[in-house]
């Protein structure tokens, strides 16, 4: 560290002048009236500003400016977001904080490097048969490490591990991926249209049981599932680390896994993933032709929940499932993809099934993917609001659209010692169905 | 002193977590939302008693160093912007509200609650607390206190000095003093609690205050009238008190703001229309309903071309996007945004918006204007590039036609942002000498060594 040079502004011009211009004029329209203070889950808890949107623009300005050096601490104040983009959702001058915190955290990348943590994690997580080898691998032993907290699909570790709070529940990894556990083609007799299914990582490799569900609640529908074995990860951790170049050489990985499949529809269960896909040309729009495949692509991209009311699904064998259940909407459903109405609209077509509006429902839980694990106290912090919200509904299940809120709030129910189970909205769907007298 | 020094000596008054220091953390200090008013700070101090602020005071005052109290940082004064360096002291850690006296009505809240929290919590009481600046919901208590904040429910309700009833403070010395309290009535010795509430962190650190409540409104009615000049509009909001109605809410559009929103929103507002008056009757339902009628009619009789009244709360807010987004949709269109609070007596408006749109033309800048008609208080949005310095000087002109209009006309530099530095230039045009000196042996009085916010409110004292 006693080597370390410190960045100027002038140096990071000279490394990379097209991306600070940009910046410049896009955070020359932050007024700096800070109503970003109302609705940043981090500021609430910090009340520090340079947790908050106005100040990562303002110190961003400040580094632009000459004043104020890409230091160890701006790389800190930076990773303190959780992407949750309520900021942006909130700001009278319709500036996306969010995208300009995550051009913050490039900034950061080009001018210091990438974290070695997260180095190592991203190298393994851009090999997609490394990353694969790993982590089956991790669920083969998995029982080794971890002992099981009953009834929450979530473990504990038994062992110290790296970047990781031992006091943290997480989902076990699957003794047999998803995509293991299936052919690349799940037929079925006189199919009405045909899906790619994108798993994602999280749903692979840890809540195989979510996967499983949007696998029935197709077949069931008569709709063909294809599940591409070459698929890997969306790339959206590292995008938000700011590691753009690697995100986009991952999204156009995928772009050739999935543009030239025979389907109608790309479907995906995960609304950061979904996001994702459907965000490539943004992510690409500096290169032409693969803006283009991008987009072609993206036309094709639905969540779940989005196709089933898009497409209808069937209500003839619907069972009963009586249980009281809220839901928590995750920030990149909410306020990435604006689908809110069609979760609920497939719960309340459940019959038995109570729904219970949350307070403050479309409020970020804390998790912000891998910000939960580099920041644990901060998220539980944001998660044991969330969870009060919960416990105020005396709802049996939370559903939300995204494993990784599934995850941390299942963290929080426990560390609360609360009764909840957390599902996606179509497992739900898929226990209607079975009660129903679906078998899969 | 030196400065490591003095961050030792503060480090052992408040403990080492709540003393900032590192360049990066600084940063995010050096400015308020005022646009053009960025100054490093030497260290930023976040006290947790008033016993610490009072030590701190000590500190501060026997070695000469600035300090300039700040909350949420919100204001558009550039208030709490550490002109002069030294200690940026942060309130937020003075986060309770202490008691609500339902008896008395009086609420005892510390000094870095969020407005909107005191009001989501006396909720459940069915009690306000009125004064709600359009930052209710990130504004600190006590921020709104140093600036005497206003709001859209002012003409019937009032601002913050007219709520707050006894303040808990610290003077320049370090000396902790309590001022009015729970009494209504209360006329023993000078009145403190006014003369501290609106003095911009210039006289004494609010720490904590009393804050009169009163009992939610039972029943509201909303409705919009559009008018073909700005002189009917005038004429409507003079009609309307003249009739003995107090609106709790009475808003103006001018057209310049009514088309931007327009442009952004396509909510079907009338762009040709010269006005908008928006207006809200609340109290008891029976007097609601006739006080609503009264006030169509004087609506209809200053030719008003179209009114609409709300049909529900949701209609209410349908109707009420106009002037939610009048400062959002202004904002967009350029990066700076200047919202200022010049105020003239209410007979005033029509004059006061025709001094302003000519100064628009003049010295071609792009100003829009909405505001509290009820009470005369508008905001001139003035928006441009201060990148641009050519454009810049231009705004300042306009600024200044602004000003000296509104003091001509009898009216006031600030409504409700207080003075700070923004406008600063204009004060001796509205106070005269005499009144900028009676003003400045006060400040010298309670602050002889001048280091609460220098250089703010009166200048160089």
């Amino acid at each position: 560290m006693a080597e370390e040079k410190e960045i100027t502004a002038a140096d990071l011009n000279a490394q990379d002048a097209t991306l600070l211009r940009d910046l410049e004029d896009a955070m020359a329209n932050c007024m700096k009236c800070g109503n970003c203070q109302a609705v940043c889950p981090i500021y609430r808890e910090t009340r520090q500003e340079n947790m908050v949107a106005r100040g990562k623009i303002s110190l961003m300005q400040g580094v632009l400016s000459g004043k104020i050096p890409v230091s160890a601490n701006f790389d800190h104040i930076m990773a303190m977001c959780l992407n949750c983009k309520s900021c942006a959702a909130n700001c009278p001058c319709g500036v996306e904080a969010d995208e300009l915190i995550l051009r913050g955290r490039n900034a950061s990348v080009k001018a210091r490097g990438l974290h070695p943590i997260k180095k190592n994690v991203f190298r393994l997580l851009a090999n997609r048969s490394l990353f694969d080898a790993a982590l089956k691998l991790g669920g083969m032993f998995g029982w080794m490490t971890f002992k099981e907290v009953p009834g929450k699909n979530a473990v504990k570790s038994r062992l110290p591990m790296p970047g990781m709070d031992p006091e943290r529940a997480t989902p076990p990894l699957a003794a047999k991926p998803l995509r293991s556990q299936y052919p690349e083609v799940i037929k079925c007799d006189n199919p009405k249209y045909r899906v790619a299914f994108f798993t994602g990582c999280t749903i692979n490799y840890m809540y195989t049981d979510m996967g499983k569900a949007v696998i029935d609640v197709l077949h069931a529908n008569d709709v063909e599932v294809v599940l591409p074995p070459k698929q890997h990860c969306c790339g959206t951790p590292v995008h938000v680390s700011g590691e753009f170049d690697l995100a986009n050489e991952m999204a156009k990985n995928m772009i050739e896994v999935f543009e030239n499949l025979d389907v109608d529809y790309i479907v995906g269960a995960c609304g950061s993933c979904v996001e994702a896909l459907k965000h490539y040309p943004v992510w690409l729009k500096d290169d032409p032709e693969w803006k283009a495949r991008a987009e072609k692509m993206a036309a094709k991209v639905r969540e779940i929940s989005e196709l089933l009311m898009e497409r209808g699904y069937r209500t003839d064998i619907l069972g009963p499932v009586n249980k009281k259940v809220t839901m928590h909407d995750p920030c990149h459903m909410v306020r990435g993809l604006g689908i809110t109405k069609e979760p609920r609209d497939v719960l309340k077509s459940i019959p038995g099934l109570e729904f219970i509006e949350m307070k403050e429902h479309d409020r970020c839980c804390g998790s912000g993917g891998s910000f939960c694990m580099a920041h644990y106290e901060m998220s539980r912090e944001i998660n044991d609001r969330k969870c009060s919200n919960i416990d105020a509904t005396h709802a049996d299940f939370v559903a939300t659209s995204c494993p990784s809120c599934r995850m941390h709030i299942t963290d929080g129910i426990i560390h609360n010692k609360m009764p909840q189970v957390v599902y996606h909205p179509i497992q739900l769907l898929a226990q209607s169905y079975y009660a129903g007298g679906y078998k899969a | 002193m030196r400065k490591e020094e003095l961050i030792e000596n503060l480090k052992k008054i408040v403990g080492d977590q709540y003393v900032q220091t590192d360049p990066e953390d600084l940063y995010a200090y050096s400015y308020d939302a005022t646009p053009g008013h960025s100054y490093m700070p030497d260290v930023v101090v976040s006290p947790g008693t008033t016993e610490e602020v009072s030590k701190i005071m000590k500190l501060a005052n026997e070695n000469r160093i600035p300090v300039y109290t700040r909350g949420s940082g919100t204001n558009l004064s550039a208030g709490t912007a550490p002109l002069k360096g030294g200690i940026v002291l942060l309130m937020l850690r003075f986060n309770k509200i202490i008691d609500v006296d339902l008896e008395n009505l009086i609420a005892e809240v510390e000094a870095g609650v969020i407005v909107q929290d005191i009001n989501d919590y006396i909720a459940q009481f069915g009690l306000i607390y009125p004064p709600d600046p359009g930052t209710v919901k990130t504004a600190s208590l006590g921020g709104t206190i140093a600036e005497n904040s206003g709001g859209l429910r002012g003409l019937k309700y009032g601002i913050t000095k007219n709520y707050v009833q006894g303040l808990e403070v610290v003077l320049a010395n370090g000396d902790i003093l309590h001022t009015g309290g729970k009494n209504v009535k209360d006329v023993s010795g000078y009145d403190m609690t006014k003369l501290f509430t609106g003095s911009e962190g210039t006289l004494c650190i609010v720490t904590k205050a009393y804050l009169k409540l009163v009992p939610a409104p039972e029943a509201q009615k909303s409705m919009v009238a559009v008018f073909d000049t700005i002189e009917d509009a005038g004429r409507a909001v003079s009609g309307i008190i003249a009739a003995k109605i107090i609106p709790a809410t009475l808003e103006i559009l001018d057209n310049a703001t009514i088309r931007t929103v327009e442009d952004f929103m396509h909510v079907g507002l009338p762009t040709d229309a010269d006005a908008i008056l928006l207006i809200e009757v609340d109290g008891h339902p029976v007097i609601v309903e006739d006080d609503a009628k009264k006030v169509l009619a004087v609506l209809k009789e200053n030719n008003a071309r179209e009114v609409t009244l709300a049909r529900d709360a949701e209609h209410k807010q349908q109707l009420w996007t106009a002037r939610r987004m009048a400062l959002p949709c202004l904002a967009k269109l350029r990066p700076t945004t200047f919202v200022e609070d010049a105020t003239v007596p209410r007979s005033k408006i029509p004059a006061f918006l025709n001094i302003i749109k000519k100064a628009a033309k003049e010295h071609n800048v792009t100003i829009g204007t909405f505001g509290h008609a009820g009470d005369g208080n508008m905001h001139p949005t003035i928006v441009c590039d201060l990148r641009d310095e050519e454009e810049t000087k231009r705004v300042r002109a306009a600024m200044d036609d602004i000003f000296r209009g509104a003091v001509e006309l009898g009216g006031t530099l600030s409504g409700e942002h207080g003075i700070g530095l923004g406008k600063l230039p204009w004060m001796e045009l509205q106070h005269g000498k005499e009144g900028m000196e009676a003003m400045r042996a006060i400040k010298r009085a309670l602050d002889p060594n001048l280091i609460l916010n220098p250089g703010k409110l009166l200048g160089e004292c």
